[in-house]
């Protein structure tokens, strides 16, 4: 099956139905892998045990970003390719992006009152990424305000790619700007500073947290391909009843 | 493993958090297949066929 061929909704439904039961259960091992690794990673000598809230914390943050990128490159195929594929795709991913953001904001925040002695501040880092949350909360707003899904794709795809503009602000904003949330130890030149007793655990769940949101944006396709199919069958249904 | 310590709270919250939401995400996605399922089959048996002559919920 080739690239072009996943353009046809009902060939990437049968793919869809091939691929997520596998795509689940390597999310599912990978998951249980790095809480498991987590749970036995040694106490941080400054943080101590708090160090933990990092294996979720960072692993969301980093999808909250990836995922406006996936739906930038989406934004990218609706207005330029006008593939059929990559408005749904962008739909689609909007909520779970949504969700991914909203936790790192809230295990970021349960991490910085103990360790800051504050739960927020309106640094650059948190600010961003806050912006990135009400994006997309009105992506998904614009797509519900419109009925016609094509006028809806193209407006939420020139806002999305209006807001990929926050994107390095959010990943330069430590670098840029001086702020209480931490600079980068992972994503850095010169390496990642973490040792390797909280890198490996944190890695494995940036796969598994990478491999769930595959799962659950495949999932999500399939259900808006469906939606769409219902939409139009019921449109046919209407012209049949008023003819 | 290691003892959580004083702020133990804020590590299980944190974790109690990711997993809720993203039971609540599967959850979500899972019942909206359900609710197309159904919608394709509803307009399927009052004898509405796709373009292609294919039924509703045939993939």
């Amino acid at each position: 099956m080739t690239l072009i061929d996943l353009a046809n909704p009902s060939k990437f439904l049968a793919l869809t139905a091939r691929v997520l039961p596998w795509l689940a259960g390597a999310t599912a091992i990978l998951l249980l892998v790095g809480l498991y690794q987590a749970a036995m990673a040694p106490d941080d000598y400054q943080q101590g045990a708090t160090v933990k809230i990092m294996f979720i914390h960072v692993p969301n943050a980093w999808l909250s970003m990836f995922v406006w990128g996936v739906m930038s490159i989406a934004a990218l195929g609706t207005l330029v390719w006008r593939h059929p594929l990559a408005d749904v795709a962008a739909k689609a991913a909007a909520p779970i992006g949504a969700a991914f953001t909203f936790l790192a904001l809230v295990t970021g925040s349960l991490w910085g009152r103990p360790m800051w002695g504050t739960y927020w501040e309106w640094d650059a880092r948190l600010t961003s990424v806050l912006i990135l949350f009400l994006m997309y909360l009105s992506l998904m707003a614009l797509w519900r305000a419109v009925e016609d899904p094509s006028r809806a794709a193209r407006a939420a795809a020139v806002l999305t790619l209006v807001g990929a503009i926050n994107l390095p602000i959010i990943k330069f904003s430590v670098d840029w700007w001086n702020t209480l949330h931490q600079p980068a130890s992972v994503m850095r030149m010169g390496g990642p500073s973490l040792d390797k007793a909280f890198l490996i655990p944190l890695l494995v769940m940036a796969v598994g947290f990478s491999l769930l949101f595959m799962t659950l944006h495949l999932a999500a396709m399939r259900n808006e391909i469906l939606r769409r199919r219902v939409r139009s069958l019921q449109m046919m249904q209407a012209s049949q009843q008023a003819a | 493993m290691t003892s959580l310590g004083p702020y133990a709270s804020f590590i299980v919250t944190s974790y109690a958090l990711v997993a809720a939401t993203v039971l609540i995400l599967i959850g979500w996605i899972a019942l909206d297949y359900r609710h197309q399922k159904e919608r394709l089959r509803e307009l399927e048996t009052s004898g509405v066929t796709r373009r292609s002559g294919r039924q509703a919920t045939e993939i």
